[in-house]
């Protein structure tokens, strides 16, 4: 299938795409950039210690949002937001007594290579860096909240305290220093592994291709491809069970590839209101 | 063999402890279903007025742009009360984004609502009736775009019974924006002058109806968030009124009290509608299985 025909409102065109699928950073303009890079979180080996939690709220100074009891297996944490940035997802499977399964799963941003939270930004707060991920410049986003409703996978939030618009940005400030993102450096099993891509994609279906030999068939990777509705994401997962099992949605599209279409039927409904209005005074003078 | 133990049936279908896949839009109540109705009043009052000025009807025409006016600028006041950080509502202007209605809208905004503003000063003072003249059709030419893109905004999002709705949404959107410019009309006009705005509210009334149909029709599962709760009762009551606005506009119209009684039910109609539209987007956004059921029956294998 083409790349092309994947392309929605923000990607009409563009350079250097590979077989990969779109680089996202060349399309806004980076020349000679550094590889694309991202997470590959393999949750068939988390054991939901939350250490990516704590280091990523620790690095990145998020506050502190709230201490409840959820009943929701070891889950407490709830869902990613404004701030939660890596979220641990617990999920107990009994089908019959003695055939438990428990399903754990470090959630965290995307970084779609078509994002939708970026696409519908009207300040330009959010923006794509040199390496292909998604951020939120804070002293410029003013908190419309449009973001918020444009992401597929309940990701970004707005802050109750501040005001503004909150997200992983997979460690901006580290990485770009050639260190290793926080929950990354922290994952004691190595469930969360950082590097390109495109190395990522190789290690992800070897470890699929092992899984299945060994008899995991219900082993699946999610996010990897980059034909599917976000043109692949930038940090992908290897789960265990359906997507929706673990909170993702099973098969998202990133909003804006509906927009053009959406601006045409726009089109025609004003000039549709303007010819009414206009006719409705038309006829017989009073 | 564990696999087909895992298989759940068709009808039903798995989630995270219930819990909702995407966030509940942060907007606000009532700023911005309020804006939605206040921008479409503002966005057809301001051709209607065009009209009206264009064929002699003076008195209809006052009463539009200073309805224009008055609207667009508590939509203002609603949009930036509701941000976040309302003191950067400037940053709206940073850039142009054609791929963000939001930034879309914040332009267009700029260049009506000093038009509409305009407009309503000229003609209530009668001081510069040339630039009142230039700034009544520049009003003219940008509400009805005004009217008509904040369905965009609401669709271009992940929320289910938002982004599902994106064909009909335009069209209902500005078919409400006619029924509330033309109620809002007959409620201030004589009938003698109120012939067009009878016209528009009831060409406006009849359109809805067809439009919100169409979309119910359409939406399958997605429909149920208009259909049920706080959205529903809304959406209710909104045809009720639409269709008795539309019932009386048609038979005693030339009535002044009929017509006035017509034109505040169709204004009502169009707040409730607005109001309707945007709790459905929440309940829709609320419930995962808006989200879930309609990406697995796409039939495509899982990313």
């Amino acid at each position: 299938m083409s790349v092309r025909t994947h392309a929605g409102a923000a990607f009409a065109s563009g350079p250097a795409d590979t077989a990969g699928g779109l680089d996202p950073a060349a399309r806004s303009g980076y020349d000679g950039h550094p590889p694309r890079m991202g997470f590959f979180t393999d949750t068939s080996v988390c054991i939901g210690c939350k250490a990516c939690e704590v280091a990523c709220k620790e690095w990145n100074e998020v506050p502190e949002d709230g201490l409840e009891l959820t009943g929701m297996s070891y889950d407490n944490t709830q869902s990613l937001g404004a701030s939660t940035w890596r979220h641990v997802a617990f999920i107990e499977q009994i089908e019959q007594p003695g055939q438990a399964r428990w399903l754990m799963a470090s959630d965290v941003c995307k970084h779609c290579t078509e994002a939708g939270c970026l696409d519908v930004c009207p300040t330009g707060a959010l923006l794509r860096t040199e390496f292909g991920t998604v951020v939120v410049q804070d002293d410029v986003c003013n908190g419309c909240g449009n973001c918020v409703a444009a992401c597929p996978f309940g990701v970004i939030g707005r802050r109750e305290t501040d005001g503004g618009a909150h997200k992983c940005t997979l460690c901006y400030d580290r990485i770009g220093d050639g260190l290793t993102p926080a929950c990354a450096k922290a994952c004691p099993t190595e469930s969360i592994q950082f590097g390109p891509l495109d190395e990522l994609r190789e290690r992800a279906q070897a470890r699929l291709e092992t899984l299945h030999e060994a008899g995991t068939v219900e082993a699946r990777l999610y996010g990897a491809d980059h034909r599917d509705g976000i043109g692949g994401a930038g940090a992908f997962f290897l789960l265990l069970d359906e997507p929706e099992v673990y909170g993702l949605p099973p098969d998202p599209v990133v909003t804006t590839r509906d927009l053009p279409r959406m601006w045409r039927h726009v089109a025609a409904a004003a000039a549709a209101l303007a010819a009414a209005a206009l006719l409705s005074a038309a006829g017989r003078r009073p | 063999m564990k696999r087909e133990q895992l298989m759940v049936p068709a009808a039903e279908f798995r989630s995270y402890y219930g819990r909702p896949v995407i966030k509940e839009p942060v907007w606000g109540v009532p700023d911005v279903p309020g804006y939605l109705f206040l921008g479409g009043l503002a966005g057809a009052s301001s051709p209607l007025a065009a009209a009206a000025e264009l064929t002699g009807r003076a008195e209809l025409a006052l009463a539009a742009k200073t309805a224009a006016a008055g609207a667009i600028g508590l939509s203002v006041v609603a949009l930036v009360h509701d941000l976040g950080r309302p003191a950067r509502f400037h940053h709206m202007l940073r850039v142009f984004k054609p791929t963000s209605p939001m930034s879309v809208g914040s332009w267009l905004l700029s260049a009506y609502g000093p038009a509409a503003g305009a407009a309503a000063a000229s003609a209530i003072t009668g001081l510069l009736p040339g630039l009142g003249r230039v700034a009544t059709v520049a009003a003219a030419v940008t509400g009805p775009a005004v009217a008509a893109y904040t369905a965009a905004l609401l669709s271009d999002t992940a929320v289910p019974a938002w982004h599902e709705a994106h064909r009909e949404l335009p069209y209902l959107f500005v078919s409400s924006a006619a029924t509330a410019a033309g109620g809002l009309g007959l409620v201030l006009v004589r009938p003698e002058q109120a012939q067009p705005a009878r016209n528009l509210a009831m060409v406006g009334a009849a359109a809805e109806l067809t439009a919100k149909s169409l979309l119910l029709q359409r939406l399958g599962e997605v429909a149920e968030p208009y259909q049920s709760g706080r959205a529903g009762r809304l959406m209710e009551a909104a045809e009720i009124l639409t269709a008795g606005g539309l019932a009386a506009a048609a038979v005693g119209g030339r009535t002044r009290l009929v017509a006035a009684m017509a034109g505040a039910a169709l204004v009502a109609s169009s707040a409730l509608t607005r109001f309707g539209i945007f709790y459905a987007g929440r309940a829709s956004a609320n419930d995962p299985k808006y989200t879930i059921r309609p990406q697995k029956e796409r039939g495509k294998p899982a990313p």
